[in-house]
């Protein structure tokens, strides 16, 4: 059923928890604006991005705030508002997936259909519709068997052929590839994928697994604390982070402490102090000579080499650390500096005790105090 | 004293509590259970009262439930005044008194454990249900009963068990009539008294027997259902 509506989420949040006995004090305050495509809450776990799914998904009351999507008002805390769970259409896919045990998958799917809507016509289209997502999702075979009889990845598609039976407005997955191997996660991505694409509703997908964000985000919520550190495209939060804390929750990024020397807006080129080297980047505009703040590169950016003479834009650092790794070797820099080299470059560069990191221009990022 | 020996054992007050024992467990079952849902799933005003309140039958002597009985639903009071106006005949001093007093004595005991059963349901079930659409009342039926009814019957025998074995409650709201309303437990007090020795024996041996296969089934129940949940 194509959605004729305005694809949006419109969410602001506050919800407030007292310290109790096991645990802190916690506060979420988010404002979460999402459009079409998947939406990815990213962030450490316990940092409240289960929570506003819940919220969402109408299973967590806010204290304050008010939740729009499609411009329908599910929850206003103002006016009293709050539209109960089995009315907001919120596909929500669980960590567990939430199969019904004592229902075999077919039966899953058959509860789904019955439950979803009061139209009696509906829900005929929707019992003919279950056998082509049982189909779709590779499920005939399986349609007698009980969940506990299933694989993790099976369970997975059933869970979510059951969620878009119910035909929702937008899909809430929490953390949906926890414990699938590499290839069944491939699969996953690939079904989701085509959901989205089939579905056009919007998704929010909470994770903590940096990969998956690559892979499956348009947008990107930086989660920490119970607050965003920063939303957007993808291209705009990976590359350009909004403060050192967000880079710090992407994990991405050596955050090198640096100071700018020199800039020249004509030329397009700045000069930054980092350690006991200097370096050119381009121009930063917003910032003066003499900003202290952090440089922050990514460990695909660093090239690097044994230490030459006079090699433009390199900083010279001693080795602390090598760990082999399935993707080449993790080399760790004194200063906590991590990059990554394939087997071949680290035959090359073995043996050396300081190496030369060239850091290109166009990777400068700078972000300021 | 001449004990009667020789003369046939009255089987009455078997029958008649073991009819008691099971209308009352399905009223327990019925009305437990919907009970045990909102202490489980509900937050409201006054809930721990309700709790202390379910909890009161099982400290309270059995005499001072009665005398509660009997004001509560004595001729003269509204509640026992309607009753007789619906049924026509008044509720104290009958066997069905004997089905309310066996209700007082099993509920508290089942309404606390089946909170307990129905809490174990993992909540995701309950939350995926209602987030394809399924109301509060579909997922209790649907989703939670289910998965709570091996706990859950298990309970029933536990319920049936205890139902069986009322004695304070049951000889101050129905009495003591011979043939009419005199349960098990009481026509072993009768027997005592009067100094039937074998027909005390034999009620003993045959409730003590019951009681112990209850027993033995609803831990059955509840061991093969704790087996088939871990597979």
């Amino acid at each position: 059923m194509s959605d004729a509506l305005s694809p949006l989420i419109d969410a602001r949040l506050l919800k407030r928890f007292p310290p109790a006995r096991d645990s802190e004090a916690f506060e979420l305050n988010v404002h979460l604006r999402a459009g079409p495509g998947i939406t990815v809450l990213f962030g450490a776990s316990g940092a409240g991005k289960t929570l506003t799914l819940n919220c969402i998904a109408g299973f967590a009351h806010p204290d304050e705030g008010r939740i729009l999507i499609h411009d329908e008002l599910l929850f206003d805390a103002a006016a009293d508002v709050s539209v109960p769970p089995h009315r907001r259409r919120c596909g929500y896919l669980f960590q567990d997936h939430a199969l019904f045990p004592h229902m075999t998958v077919r039966e899953n799917l058959r509860f789904a259909a019955s439950v979803a809507s009061r139209e009696h016509r509906q829900r005929l289209n929707r019992h003919r519709r279950m056998n082509e997502l049982l189909e779709s999702f590779e499920l005939r075979d399986l349609a007698a068997r009980k969940p506990a009889q299933l694989s993790g990845g099976q369970r997975q598609r059933a869970a979510l052929a059951r969620i878009l039976i119910s035909d929702p407005r937008l899909l809430l997955l929490d953390e949906p590839a926890r414990g699938l191997d590499p290839r069944l996660r491939r699969a996953f991505y690939d079904v989701l994928q085509e959901t989205r694409a089939r579905l056009q509703v919007p998704v929010l997908l909470v994770t903590h697994d940096l990969e998956e964000c690559f892979e499956l985000a348009d947008s990107i919520c930086l989660v920490e604390c119970g607050r965003f550190l920063q939303c957007g495209t993808k291209d705009a939060v990976l590359s350009r982070p909004a403060s050192v804390e967000a880079a710090r929750v992407l994990g991405l990024h050596n955050i090198i402490p640096a100071e700018i020397t020199a800039l020249d807006p004509g030329r397009d080129s700045s000069r930054l102090r980092v350690f006991d080297s200097e370096i050119e980047g381009p121009y930063l505009p917003g910032h003066l000579i003499g900003d202290r703040g952090f440089l922050c590169v990514r460990d695909s950016d660093m090239k690097i080499a044994p230490l030459q003479p006079a090699t433009h834009n390199q900083i010279q650092l001693r080795l602390a650390k090598t760990t082999a790794s399935s993707r080449g070797v993790h080399v760790l820099f004194e200063h906590d500096l991590r990059a990554r080299v394939n087997d071949a470059e680290w035959q090359w560069l073995r043996g050396h005790e300081c190496l030369g990191i060239e850091i290109p221009k166009s990777a400068v990022y700078f972000i300021g105090k | 004293m001449v004990s009667p020996t020789g003369s046939s054992i009255d089987w009455f007050p078997l029958w008649l509590s073991l009819r008691v024992a099971a209308l009352a467990t399905v009223f327990v079952l019925v009305v437990g259970t919907a009970i045990a849902y909102l202490l489980s799933h509900k937050s409201f005003r006054g809930k721990n009262f309700l709790d202390s309140l379910i909890t009161l039958p099982l400290v309270l002597p059995p005499t001072v439930l009665g005398y509660y009985l009997l004001v509560l639903v004595g001729r003269g009071s509204p509640l026992g005044h309607a009753y007789e106006l619906l049924v026509g005949q008044p509720l104290v001093f009958t066997w069905q008194a004997a089905v309310v007093a066996a209700f007082l004595h099993s509920a508290p005991i089942y309404i606390k454990a089946a909170r307990a059963v129905i809490e174990t349901v993992d909540y995701r079930y309950e939350w995926a249900a209602q987030s394809l659409g399924a109301s509060q009342w579909k997922t209790f039926w649907r989703v939670t009963l289910p998965l709570a009814r091996r706990g859950l019957t298990s309970l029933a025998t536990l319920s049936f068990a205890r139902a069986l074995g009322d004695f304070g409650v049951t000889i101050m709201v129905a009495g003591n009539i011979p043939g009419r309303t005199q349960t098990l437990s009481v026509a072993i007090y009768e027997a005592v008294e009067s100094g039937n020795g074998r027909m005390a024996r034999v009620l003993v041996l045959v409730i003590s027997l019951a009681a112990l296969a209850l027993l033995w089934s609803s831990s059955y129940v509840s061991r093969t259902s704790r087996l088939s949940s871990a597979a």
